[in-house]
This record gives C-alpha cells, structure tokens and sequence, in this order.
C-alpha cells in the first residue's frame, strides 16, 4: 500500500492536450503511471500519447474506469475541473494549477463538503507539484527519480523544498511511502492534518515528514492530531524563520499575518505537542533517520 | 493588490455605502478647487498612500480655510510618509482627497476579511472603533464580534442585523446599518476582495452612519476577471524591486541583509534563507526563480539581486525537477560572463543532471564557490559574505 494513488491506479489528466499537461502526462507515463486518457473538452474521440480523449470527465470515468486525476487547467477554469471531477466520480484528485483566485477554492470547497463523506472526492493542491508513491505511481510534476521508495511519508506545501527532503533521506538510504504536496496557497483541497490522518492508516508508513511554512493555522492542527490520534511519529520543519510580518514570500499562503504564525511560534506549539523539530531544512533527513532508528 | 481610500470609496459608495462628499486633488490648486465644489467649513485633507495609520504620520490634516487647504496640500504634496505598515523606507503621497468635515458621534469598527481556518469570509465589527484592531484584538478580544459567511448562499440580513445590533446601533440606524454591512459584503464578493475595512466607521451628530475611512485589498489571482480594479493600480505605491521582479515573472522580497539569493522554489527558498541565518548571516533578499529556469531568466534574476547595493555575497540554490542542473549551469555561466560580478558567487545545484551541472562550472574557469549539499551553501556563502567585510575593513 501507499496513500492515494499505486500502481493500478487509474489516472485521467484535465487538460491533456495542452503543452504542460502533454509534457508531464508524457513523465507520468514514463514513470509508470497508469494513464489511461485525458480530458479536453471538444477534443473527445481523439488519441494523445496513445491514449483516448475525452469531452467530459463522466465520460472517462464510465469508459476508461478513471479514478484520479491531475488538473493543469489554466486558473480561470481550474476551479470548474475541479468540481466537474468530483460530480464525475473521481475518487482522488490532484490541482497543479497555480493561480486559482481564493473565492473559486471557497466555493470548490462548499461544493466537495456536500458530498457524503464515503463519495467525497480527496483534493490535494492547488499549486503544488502533486503526488508521488516511489516506484508505483506518480501523479504531479516532480522529478521520480530522486524518490526511493521506502516507509516515510511525506507531507509539505512547497515542491522544491519536498525535493530537498526526499533527497537528503535517499543519501542516507531511507525511502519514501508517498510524498504529497497540499500547495502554497491560503485555501486547498487539503490540510496537513488531513495528510496525517491518511498515513496513520496506511501500514506501510512508519513515520510522517511534515514540511510546513509560516501562515496559516494548518501546521499546528496537524501538531494537534498528531498528539491525539496518531500512533507513528511525526517529524516536521518549517520554513521562514527569517520572514519579516506581513510580507508575502513567493505563496500567497506564506504570510505572517496573526500570531502563532511565525515559524518560531509555530515550532515551539509542535514541541509542545510532542513533534520532534528538524532543526534546520539541511537536517530533515538526519531527524528522520534518528526517530526511524528509535522504532 | 491594495487600492486607495478614495478608490475604496468610489467603489463602496456604488454598493450603497454612505461616504462624506469628497475629491481627488495633485495640486494645492486642485485641493482649494475640491474645497470650494463642497458644500462645508471644515475640510480633511488626506494624503492617499497604500498605508492604515496615517493620521499618526502627519497625513490627515483637518482645515477650516481654503488658505489651511492649501497649505495642508502644499505640507502633504511629494511628502514620504513612514507608517508601521510602510516600513522604514515609507511611502511617497502624490495624491490627495479633500473630504467634508464629518461631525463624529461615536466611530465603530467593521471588516470583512478571508479566514483561513474556516476558508470562508468572516465579517468582524467591534463598538469600538477608531483603534486598531490588532491592538484591541489583544486588550479587550470581547470587545470584538465575529461572524461567518457561508459561501454558497452569501451574507444574510439576520447576520447584518445581529452585526448592527452588537455595534451598539439602536432601532432606527438598522435599517441603514444593513444596507451599508450588506453593501460592503457584495462589493467583497463581487469584486474578488480579500479584505474590507472600514475603521472608523461613524455615526455623525445627525445619526448617520458613514464611512470615514475605508481600505480594500484584492485576490491578485483574480485580477485577471476584474479588470476595472486592475485598473486602480497605483506603481508609485509599490516597492520598485519587487514590481520589477513580479514584471519579470519572478517573485522578489527585499530584505535588511547582504548575502543575496535566487533559488527556484518559494518553500526552498524560504528554507535557504532559514540556512544563511543559522550559518551567521543575513539574506538581502527572497528570490524564487521558478520552475524554468531559462538563460534568460537567470541572467534577469542575477541583475535584480546585485542591483542591490548592500549584497555581499550571492548565493544560488537550484534544485532541478522539470529543469536540469546543465541547462541551470549554462545559465548562470552565461549571466557571470555578461554581468561584472563584484561579489563572490556561490552555487548549489542538485537534481536532475547535476553532475553535467557541475561539470559545466568547474569547466567554465570562473571563481564560482561550488557547494554540493544545503549547509555548506549556506556556510561557504557566510564565510565568503565575512572575507567582503572583513577586506572592506
């Protein structure tokens, strides 16, 4: 197992056709991921990369058996994509898309709740570099090599920063469940929290990798269930230590704008919480190693 | 993207808040014109920069001749006003708006604003307005009220009325209190706001209510649906670096520090600095390139950082995904040849390709510090920042 997405997962690409979707669906697919088609709207009948085209995402899920997908819609129709995925049927979905204005993911968000549970659609993004199961599937932009798959889970907002991770954990040998990007902006699909609850139940994952931010209270809820309902342990750094208050650093998520949003603030209630502190971004993978070796 | 109050004005007023009569003035000339087209004998003159807490600036002035009008425009005029929210650099007043005097009863509080937590919009008002609400936040939070607004169905008159009512407002004021709260609300949601503030908001003598300030702030990711406010966009206002960066596709933030940065990645980025200052340092800037990289770019992102006088050292972090380290490499060999660097010049790569990356700087005979992991980066950037002062010295 893995969380998400594995090797029979069914994937469909939203806007597939497109120069970005058409490059990465082709790494995907090179990767090993089970592509099995795409969605553009008046392009339904065609062939791209060897695979259908569909006009509507219904169309996937009932011909192709299509169970998650990847949004690169541009952010004016993203949230649309979005949705329309969810009413499909698509049981996990990935927004790539950067952009997306904060009143759509409001309404994106509404339109998810009012499914029961058990139907909900699991969103993760928008503006993240999506999901990875080293060796089994790969539903994002990252580059899969650097990932050795292994039992740590990884969660984090920013793509770059997940590489760093994943990187300094191969050099010392230690592999990856699934690494999932939940993106840099103020609302998405899901929450830190919502990540942690995903690895406590997937039994390969032995510890969790939490790579936060400053802004927003996301963080410190995951720090929350983590104490209260998580039985692995959970390791977690956050960037912006040096972030001056009220400046906007690169997402439109990363800015201090109440207390307990500094990263300072922030590592200090996950210390009380019982999670233990990367205490650099260049020892992320060493504190990972030393909670593994404690197991 | 932030707007003027006398914009946020306009804007409210067509959304059916009451406003006091009002002009926009360049000139002292202009500011005594806009005091005569209003019918009164109290005037505030009110320098117009992105910033809250002008009066505490020396921007607002109250006058009660044209002559005080014009010299509260000529006092005000090119003025560089330095606010807590402006910075130390502040921000220079090139316009004005002339407002009627207001005859002020009791001054209240009310905003909308996007709660994360909740991710919908939240109205906050409070009977106590005029203060800042931060600093009420902290010395009476039960002084402040709270309500939220479910997104599919918008703001409803109970919740506008319960607003008006925890506002202190009696019967009679309600009615017009929920068409002012409900047209700040519609103007949020329809002009893709992040942010409505009206502080204060005021009852005048006559038991008006009317909004003597008023700031908004917007969803930059929807800019591109409103095109009205995009219009409303003020350059003079914003940080000259940061403008020209975000022109370039590139996301800059300047800093006090000088150890200057570029690195793809906002959370990379973020961390990189985090790095410098463990190493003994301080970043001048937060610089993220972004996904592709190109020659072109990089060169770009070089000239921005040295453009700032107080760099020291730089330092490059690129971990290659979609891109690669050769390509990277390739760029910034190309930027150094073409840009007389003064400073030293340290480079991490990683990723994809990177020992081509590498290959192509050892090759390239340029005095390029290479770093293979995040913390020597950071510690041969600090140690090389140290030797600058210390021969300076």
């Amino acid at each position: 197992m893995a969380i998400f997405i594995d090797k029979q997962t069914r994937i469909i690409v939203q806007g597939f056709t497109g120069k970005i979707g058409t490059f990465h669906a082709q790494d995907m697919i090179n990767y090993g991921s089970n592509v099995v088609g795409g969605i553009t709207p008046g392009k339904g009948g065609q062939q791209h990369l060897d695979r259908p085209v569909f006009n509507t995402v219904k169309e996937a899920v009932d011909q192709a058996g299509a169970e998650a997908s990847i949004i690169f819609v541009p952010p004016a129709y993203a949230a649309d994509s979005i949705m329309e995925a969810a009413e499909a049927g698509i049981k996990y979905c990935v927004a790539i898309t950067d952009g997306i204005p904060t009143q759509d993911m409001m309404k994106v968000k509404i339109f998810l709740s009012r499914f029961p549970k058990e139907q909900r659609m699991v969103l993760t993004g928008p503006n993240c570099a999506g999901t990875i199961s080293p060796g089994k599937s790969m539903l994002g932009i990252m580059p899969g090599h650097i990932y050795m798959p292994g039992n740590v889970g990884i969660v984090g907002r920013s793509g770059t920063l997940g590489y760093e991770a994943a990187d300094q954990m191969k050099a010392l040998g230690i592999g990856v469940s699934t690494s999932v990007g939940i993106g840099g902006d103020p609302i998405n699909g899901s929450s830190h929290r919502d990540i942690l609850e995903q690895f406590e139940q997937d039994p390969e994952t032995k510890v969790v990798m939490m790579i936060g931010e400053i802004g927003g209270p996301q963080e410190v809820e995951a720090g929350i269930f983590a104490k209260e309902h998580m039985s692995k342990p959970v390791v977690a750094y956050i960037a912006g230590l040096t972030a001056p208050k009220g400046r906007r650093m690169g997402h439109a998520g990363a800015i201090i704008s109440s207390s307990g949003e500094s990263a300072a603030e922030k590592v200090e209630m996950l210390k009380e919480l019982g999670v233990t502190i990367a205490p650099t971004p260049a020892a992320m993978g060493e504190t990972v190693a030393k909670v593994l070796a404690k197991l | 993207m932030d707007i003027h109050e006398y914009q946020a004005k306009q804007l409210l007023a067509e959304y059916g808040v009451k406003i006091a009569e009002g002009g926009l003035a360049y000139s002292p000339e202009d500011a005594v014109q806009r005091a005569r087209e209003i019918s009164s004998n109290v005037w505030v003159v009110k320098a117009q920069i992105h910033s809250g807490a002008r009066g505490k600036a020396g921007g607002i002035k109250v006058c009660k001749t044209h002559e005080e009008v014009a010299q509260a425009a000529e006092a005000l005029l090119g003025k560089r006003l330095v606010t807590h929210q402006t910075g130390s650099a502040g921000k220079v007043c090139l316009r004005l708006y002339v407002e009627a005097g207001t005859d002020i009863a009791k001054e209240l509080y009310l905003s909308f604003l996007v709660d994360r937590a909740q991710e919908r919009i939240v109205m906050v008002g409070s009977a106590q307005g005029g203060m800042e609400i931060e600093e009420l936040a902290e010395t009476n939070p039960d002084a402040i009220k709270k309500i939220y607004i479910e997104p599919a169905v918008g703001l409803q008159d109970f919740q506008a009325r319960e607003m008006a009512f925890a506002l202190g407002l009696d019967a009679s004021q309600i009615q017009h209190a929920v068409k002012t709260i409900q047209g700040c609300y519609r103007a949020m949601r329809d002009l893709d706001a992040n942010m409505v503030e009206i502080n204060p908001l005021v009852i005048t003598g006559h038991g008006e209510l009317i909004a003597l300030d008023a700031k908004m702030g917007f969803d930059d990711n929807a800019l591109f649906r409103r095109q009205r406010i995009s219009e409303l966009r003020d350059k003079t206002q914003e940080d000259p670096r940061e403008m020209a960066a975000a022109d370039r596709g590139l996301s800059y933030v300047g800093l006090d520090g000088d150890i200057g940065c570029m690195i793809n990645g906002a959370g990379l980025a973020m961390a990189t600095m985090d790095m410098i200052k463990l190493a003994g340092g301080e970043p001048a800037n937060f610089l993220d390139v972004g996904g592709g990289a190109s020659a072109e770019r990089t060169e770009k992102a070089f000239r921005m950082v040295l453009a700032d006088d107080n760099v020291k050292a730089m330092l490059v972090n690129i971990f290659a995904g979609i891109n690669r380290c050769d390509w990277i490499a390739e760029g910034v060999v190309q930027a150094v040849r073409k840009i007389d660097m003064k400073v030293p010049l340290i480079v991490r790569l990683s990723g994809t390709n990177v020992e081509q990356g590498r290959k192509i700087i050892e090759e390239s005979g340029l005095p390029i510090i290479m770093a293979s992991t995040l913390a020597e980066a950071a510690e041969k950037a600090v140690q090389a920042r140290n030797e600058v002062v210390a021969r300076q010295a």
